[in-house]
């Protein structure tokens, strides 16, 4: 064990900070749940993938630079260090990215990856339904091979950015006959195509931030089928690992929100005080962040020398989900009567975007498969409960 | 950057884990509750032939010349046990507090604390009472800022009943005539040195602990059936110990990196103790709680051996630095002026 950064993992940091500090807009962006924030937040993509730090683990031959998991990490403490954009590909580089290393052929690879990380492919997801939410097998959207093109009809809900995305992922039951896991299969499909209607789901802060879609007789061809044809869930199970694991949350996004809160706290300090467990909560909060970075840190180390993550890596969506919400939670205490203004109150000088990350927080313990799922697959997976 | 065990502190950790599983079951015990120390010498010995005693004494006093990142491992697999015998205060705190000492003291006692034949134990004045204080063959004892080195006779002591029978607590009180052997800033430094390894070893104890608790709830509910099921495949009895299972492994990486921060005696070692310390005794508090609970009326008997762990995850919360003290720490800490916190500050 040695816990200082290389004089190389060091210069990394620098290196990524100064292009950064060169880089990053002084103005925040819009939401990129608005049509103009969308387009703002699409050309900060490009930006960062001309300085190829677009997707800074993927091969040199695909734009990135070959990172393993430690220079990840302190990529994205940078990142967030600097308040940089969200990533509204994150979807594509994170999600699909890295399904497509494992399971793509050749061409779909060369296809799709280096589109998503020019940020010229925004990705959308579709695996849930009306009647398909924590039980993904009960998915019914059809995709019927007919020839070279499979014929998509049916309903995706709940698909984040689908409304400006160009393309979506998703499962969908090609063979009509099967039930649950059997049967299904992951497609890509162009958002554009004829038969595709999206509807627009405002969400807690009234922007469209997902979406319904609609699928009449939407021709996609074979060759975007992402592995064997009734094999989606084996695909869609990585992917899911994706989002709920180590690269899409990283610490630093905690990190930076306990500081903030300390920050908070410390600047009401006289009122935020008067309730004892406010202060409290402060302390959990950056506990439980650092808490957070150590387990990632050892985590990561432990996969660079080649060890496997195993079942234990469903606590983490728990943990960083409960988190956030507990943060957020003690930013409203210790806002008070300000708590529940919109930025462009009078009388919200000061409250900065906690009530959006607020909002926001709410959701992590429901997407990505709600919490009680995880607490289920930690209890029969990870302990060996009887199911 | 490497947040990861070398093989030999891994193998180490599988032959103590293997050994202990065998030698100390909760027969074992039970069965020194009834003895008027409370402890095993046989066991002791055996430990001592282990090498555990001398583990981190330097090697040319005859030890292992080991540190607290080599300990910790072995200090959760005791937790695990429940190991009654000061294995982990001998190794972990007197050992290397006789060795900050220095001289003749050390000189004379290291080569004795190798082989097991002596105990050292260390106590701080914030430990109201001394565990093991009567089985100490050499007492560093810290009193109104200064430290005494006592052997049997220059103290006397009054036993304090514990709910948890292993546990045997001491007030002692310090005869006359010894002299302190250190004082003033030292003693104060030692203190800091002291605090920061009997925390650490109290926090790989409960990482043990809990992970014990939730191993015998696994098996008691895989086995206990009502409504013609086995209870553990009821799901709110699965996320009483899916919660327990989610806050241990974010108390393992904290314990392990204030192992190393006491090992290579850091700048913020006192931070990351007092956080790890924390982190893993709240784990083990949760885990005693929804242990019990899924135990049922069982979990509430003398019978049952789960209160062995119980009363031990409960007691260490409370000793070296109660949550207040640590917290405290930790505020101190974050509310500074100068605090370097947030993204990429880890490990700075
Ligand atoms: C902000 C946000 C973004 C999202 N983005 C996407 C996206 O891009 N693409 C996409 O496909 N989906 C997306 N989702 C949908 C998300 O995956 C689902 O909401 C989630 O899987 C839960 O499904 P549901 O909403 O139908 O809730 P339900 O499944 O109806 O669950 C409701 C409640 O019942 C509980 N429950 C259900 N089954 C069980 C069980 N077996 N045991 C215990 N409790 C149970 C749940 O835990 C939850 O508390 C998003 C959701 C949110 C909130």
């Amino acid at each position: 064990m040695n816990l200082q950064y290389t004089a190389q993992q060091q210069a990394f940091r620098l290196e990524v900070r100064e292009w950064l500090a060169g880089h990053v807009p002084a103005q925040p962006l819009a939401s990129f749940d608005t049509a103009e924030g969308f387009q703002q937040h699409r050309d900060w993509e490009v930006i960062l993938n001309q300085g190829r730090w677009g997707m800074v683990t993927w091969p040199e031959a695909l734009g990135g630079r070959g990172c393993d998991l430690i220079e990840w990490l302190i990529f994205e403490e940078e990142y967030y260090r600097a308040r940089a954009p969200q990533r509204v590909n994150q979807n594509g580089i994170f999600l699909l990215g890295p399904t497509l290393m494992e399971y793509g052929t050749e061409e779909q690879r060369a296809r799709f990856l280096p589109a998503m990380a020019e940020g010229r492919d925004i990705w959308a997801q579709g695996w849930s339904e009306p009647n398909a939410g924590s039980d993904m097998a009960a998915i019914r959207s059809r995709a019927d091979h007919q020839g070279d093109k499979y014929i998509i009809n049916g309903q995706k809900t709940w698909s984040t950015r689908a409304v400006w995305a160009d393309w979506l992922f998703g499962m969908f039951r090609t063979d009509p006959e099967s039930e649950r896991h059997r049967g299904l299969t992951f497609i890509l499909v162009p958002l554009n195509s004829p038969g595709i209607t999206v509807r627009p789901i405002p969400q807690l802060d009234g922007l469209p931030g997902f979406a319904e879609i609609f699928f009449d007789n939407v021709e996609v061809d074979v060759s975007n089928r992402l592995g064997d044809e009734g094999a989606g869930w084996a695909v869609a199970m990585a992917t899911a690992g994706f989002e709920r694991g180590l690269m899409l949350r990283s610490p630093a996004r905690f990190q930076e929100t306990a500081r903030r809160l300390i920050e908070l706290y410390r600047a009401n300090e006289t009122t935020a005080s008067a309730d004892p467990a406010v202060k409290e909560a402060v302390i959990r909060a950056y506990l439980d962040a650092e808490s957070y970075c150590l387990s990632t840190y050892q985590t990561a180390c432990r996969l660079t020398q080649g060890g496997k993550i195993g079942a234990e890596s469903s606590t983490n969506k728990i943990f960083w989900s409960e988190l956030d919400q507990n943060m957020h939670a003690t930013a409203m205490s210790i806002l008070g009567a300000r708590a529940e203004l919109l930025p462009h109150a009078p009388a919200a000088q000061g409250v900065g975007s906690w009530l959006d990350g607020f909002l926001f927080s709410q959701s992590g313990p429901i997407y990505a498969g709600t919490n009680e799922i995880q607490r289920n697959i930690i209890a029969e997976r990870m302990l060996g409960m009887p199911r | 950057m490497d947040f990861t065990f070398n093989e030999d502190q891994l193998l180490f950790q599988e032959s103590v884990r293997e050994f202990l599983g065998n030698e100390i079951t909760p027969e074992r015990l039970r069965a020194a509750w009834d003895t008027d120390t409370g402890r095993d010498p046989a066991l002791w010995t055996q430990l001592a032939e282990l090498g555990l005693a001398g583990l981190t004494v330097p090697e040319e006093h005859g030890g292992l010349g080991m540190n607290a990142l080599d300990f910790v491992l072995l200090a959760q697999e005791c937790g695990y046990v429940a190991l009654a015998e000061p294995l982990v205060n001998h190794a972990l705190a007197g050992v290397p507090l006789l060795q900050d000492l220095g001289g003749a003291l050390a000189e004379a006692w290291l080569p004795k604390a190798a082989t097991g034949e002596a105990r050292i134990i260390a106590a701080l004045e914030q430990n109201l009472l001394v565990e093991d204080a009567h089985v100490a063959d050499l007492l560093l004892l810290e009193r109104a800022g200064q430290w005494y080195a006592l052997t049997q006779g220059e103290f006397s002591l009054q036993h304090n009943a514990s709910v948890d029978p292993s546990r045997r607590l001491f007030t002692v009180t310090v005869n006359d005539a010894v002299q302190p052997v250190a004082s003033g800033d030292q003693a104060r430094r030692l203190r800091l040195a002291t605090l920061n390894r009997g925390a650490l070893g109290c926090a790989a104890q409960a990482l043990g602990l809990a992970q014990r608790m939730v191993d015998m709830s696994v098996l008691y509910t895989s086995d206990r059936q009502q409504f013609g099921k086995p209870i553990g495949s009821f799901q709110a009895v699965k996320h009483h110990l899916a919660n327990v299972a989610v806050r241990l492994e974010y108390a393992k990486a904290p314990v392990h990196r204030a192992a190393y921060a006491v090992a290579e005696d850091a700048a913020g070692a006192g931070q990351a103790v007092s956080q790890a310390k924390l982190m893993a005794c709240e784990a083990a508090g949760l885990a005693a709680k929804n242990s019990i609970q899924v135990h049922g009326a069982m979990g509430y008997t003398w019978e049952v051996d789960l209160h062995i762990f119980m009363k031990k995850a409960w007691a260490l919360a409370n000793t070296w630095g109660d949550a207040g003290f640590h917290k405290q720490q930790v505020a101190g800490h974050i509310f500074a002026d100068d605090a370097v916190l947030g993204a990429g500050a880890t490990f700075q």
